[in-house]
């Protein structure tokens, strides 16, 4: 392949400092976004998605720190920007799509202004011209009767309507990544389906590479092009979407396909994975942080995990593979 | 335990007829307003239609899915049958009793309150973070049913074995639980009082796949060995299809089709239903051929022209019929009912 990656992630570290000791919440994560491509990162509560989201955005929280790694992006690694040349990147180039539109958006300023605003500060509109800008922008993400929503503030919208908002404010400036963290939770089916063909249409419009954070596999199947699995904060399989469905080959990601409902025809085909996520802030984690819950395990399990090539895009770090 | 308040009755647990709630709006006259207008006669304040006379019934130990988007009705309509609202009109007959004549607000302390019960959606938000786990789920029994002390304590560890909390974790509180733990204590307490009807409102919708597994194959062993029927209230499609015998399509208040969950998702009728059905991700590309996207923006429920189609605007087959007579719930096939002039 040649496609020239937007985003490339190598050997990220994170390690949360708490009263209760020192949390790895993530290790040596690595992935890349290419241009014009959609990622999946996947995993349940705690595996780290949003983690990875936030330290690429330089966004993480104060307890929150970097210990290693780089995330590559136009030549600069965001992780070693400053502040002030990262808040340049972040609303031009960066973008990002948050879990709940009704907080992330301004409650006390109209849509229209809230669009008009990242238009000026980051796409070089004018205080004159950006009302209209906004306006366009809200027709492109198909917002009946623009004109008028545009002076509507975030309450008096729709849930569905709110996240579109969130969208075109993020598109305002065509950025070259866009990291979509559970922009449909919490949405109706009907609305889900409009806004990720939306997303995906807007990104093969303009290139844009876009990094989507779910719990859903089937949508990350559906409008994905490659799906990361993450277990507590390792990434533990890689893989095209049609690929990881046919034959998943990491335990995991097997027990993860096993517990979505989907094309089962019945509940007792469901299964749970047993066992749960280890305590992060133990000092001696296996190197395999999922082999405590798995029934493949063996002795080479102790060794470091492996990066282990087994398709076409397709990577798993087990030593015992399906 | 006192005695029985129902006398096995052939026919539905549930009947639910015509059974409709509509709150007024305020607009901008006010009760002020109003009282002080002695010359121009004051115009009928807007009705919003949240639900709009539905019938349906539900069978001893069926399951039945309440589906559709939201703001179509399925919370209001879960709280009239729940009596936590009153409806403005219709009937809610549980085995034959009357209950739509009781008054919500005094309801907590009728002891009819205990043949009904619900699992809320987000069991961490309804648990009360001062009351263990034990408490919680000994409240409703202290509330309905007179049971002393060792009783009570016997009872609780049983429903906690019921549902498979480990009693350990019963002198715990809330934030001490895991998600999985909360539910199953929003599980134990609701199914205290022996309910005869179990309204479940997403109770898996702030769970990892993994855990709601476990959740949903505990409430369907619950309901085979307590003979409980469901109203199962999810936005998962796929959830609904795998745990339901029978589902409900709301759409504006107004159920739209109605039969045998396996058949409406086989073979969808009306195209509210359609596009719903459609918009389930799916992984096999195969699967995505012709499905159907909805556009536009659902009609308004205030005071809605009662000769429209209420899916009128965003339906893709919208004919000038659909836009002069509100199709009426109509038998299509066996056991199923679809509201569109164009289903058979």
């Amino acid at each position: 392949m040649t496609a020239i990656p937007a985003l490339a992630v190598e050997d990220l570290s994170v390690e949360f400092r708490t009263r209760s000791g020192v949390v790895k919440v993530l290790e040596h994560v690595g992935f890349s976004v290419d241009k014009g491509e959609t990622v999946a990162l996947v995993g349940e509560s705690g595996s780290g998605k949003s983690v990875t989201a936030f330290a690429v955005m330089g966004i993480l929280d104060a307890a929150g720190k970097v210990t290693s790694g780089r995330a590559m992006f136009g030549g600069s690694d965001l992780l070693a920007l400053s502040e002030r040349d990262l808040a340049e990147q972040r609303g031009r180039e960066l973008s990002m799509i948050f879990q709940n539109p009704r907080t992330a958006l301004n409650p006390i300023r109209r849509v229209g202004r809230q669009i008009a605003d990242v238009l000026v500060r980051h796409g070089g509109a004018t205080r004159n011209d950006a009302p209209q800008a906004a306006i366009a922008m809200l027709k492109k993400v198909r917002i009946p009767d623009p004109e008028r929503r545009a002076e509507a503030y975030p309450f008096e919208l729709s849930g569905g309507m709110c996240q579109r908002i969130m969208i075109a404010i993020a598109l305002a400036c065509r950025p070259a990544l866009l990291i979509a963290d559970e922009p449909t939770t919490g949405l109706d089916v009907t609305t889900q389906a409009v806004i990720m063909d939306l997303i995906g249409e807007l990104a093969g419009e303009s290139g844009m590479a876009t990094i989507f954070i779910t719990h859903d596999l089937a949508l990350a199947a559906e409008y994905c092009d490659r799906i990361v699995v993450m277990h507590a904060g390792h990434i533990v399989e890689a893989a095209p979407g049609r690929a990881l469905f046919d034959h998943a080959r990491h335990p995991y990601s097997a027990k993860l396909l096993a517990a979505t409902p989907g094309e089962t025809v019945s509940l007792e085909a469901l299964a749970s994975i047993p066992g749960g996520l280890p305590d992060l802030r133990r000092p001696d984690l296996p190197p395999c942080r999922y082999s405590g819950r798995c029934e493949r395990r063996t002795e080479a399990c102790d060794q470091p995990l492996p990066q282990r090539i087994v398709g076409d895009h397709h990577v798993v770090a087990c030593w015992n593979p399906l | 335990m006192s005695e029985p308040l129902s006398v096995s009755t052939p026919g539905p647990l549930l009947d639910i007829a015509e059974l409709a709630k509509r709150f007024t709006v305020g607009g901008k006259q006010g009760l002020l307003a109003r009282a002080t207008s002695f010359r121009k006669p004051v115009a009928p304040l807007p009705q919003l239609y949240a639900v709009d006379e539905v019938s349906f019934t539900i069978a001893r130990g069926e399951t039945v899915g309440l589906v559709g988007e939201s703001g179509c009705g399925k919370s209001t309509l879960v709280r009239l049958i729940n009596r936590l609202l009153d409806p403005t009109s219709g009937s809610i007959r549980l085995a034959g009793t009357e209950l739509a004549d009781f008054k919500a607000r005094a309801f907590a302390a009728n002891p009819h309150r205990a043949r009904i019960q619900m699992v809320f959606q987000d069991a961490g938000d309804s648990l009360n973070p001062r009351y263990t786990a034990a408490d919680a789920i000994a409240d409703p029994i202290r509330r309905l049913k007179k049971m002393p002390g060792a009783a009570l304590a016997a009872r609780v560890e049983a429903l906690a074995d019921m549902t498979g909390l480990p009693r350990e974790l019963l002198s715990r509180f809330p934030h001490q639980l895991s998600g999985g733990q909360k539910a199953r204590v929003g599980i134990a307490r609701a199914i205290a009082v022996e309910p005869e009807l179990l309204i479940l409102d997403e109770p898996t919708a702030a769970l990892d796949v993994s855990v709601q597994v476990v959740i949903l194959q505990l409430l369907q062993q619950l309901k085979r060995e307590l003979g409980m029927s469901y109203l199962f209230v999810s936005h998962d499609l796929n959830v609904v299809r795998l745990l339901c015998d029978r589902v409900l399509v709301m759409y504006l208040g107004k159920i739209v089709e109605q039969g045998p969950a396996a058949e409406v998702f086989a073979d969808p009728r009306h195209p509210y239903t359609k596009a719903l059905i459609s918009a389930i991700p799916q992984a096999d590309p195969a699967q995505r051929a012709g499905r159907l996207r909805l556009g536009g923006e659902p009609r308004s429920p205030i005071d809605p022209d009662p000769t429209v189609c209420r899916f009128y605007g965003r339906c893709p087959k919208g004919t000038p019929r659909c836009a002069e007579e509100m199709p009426i719930l109509h038998p299509a096939g066996s056991a199923r009912q679809v509201a569109c002039h164009f289903a058979t």
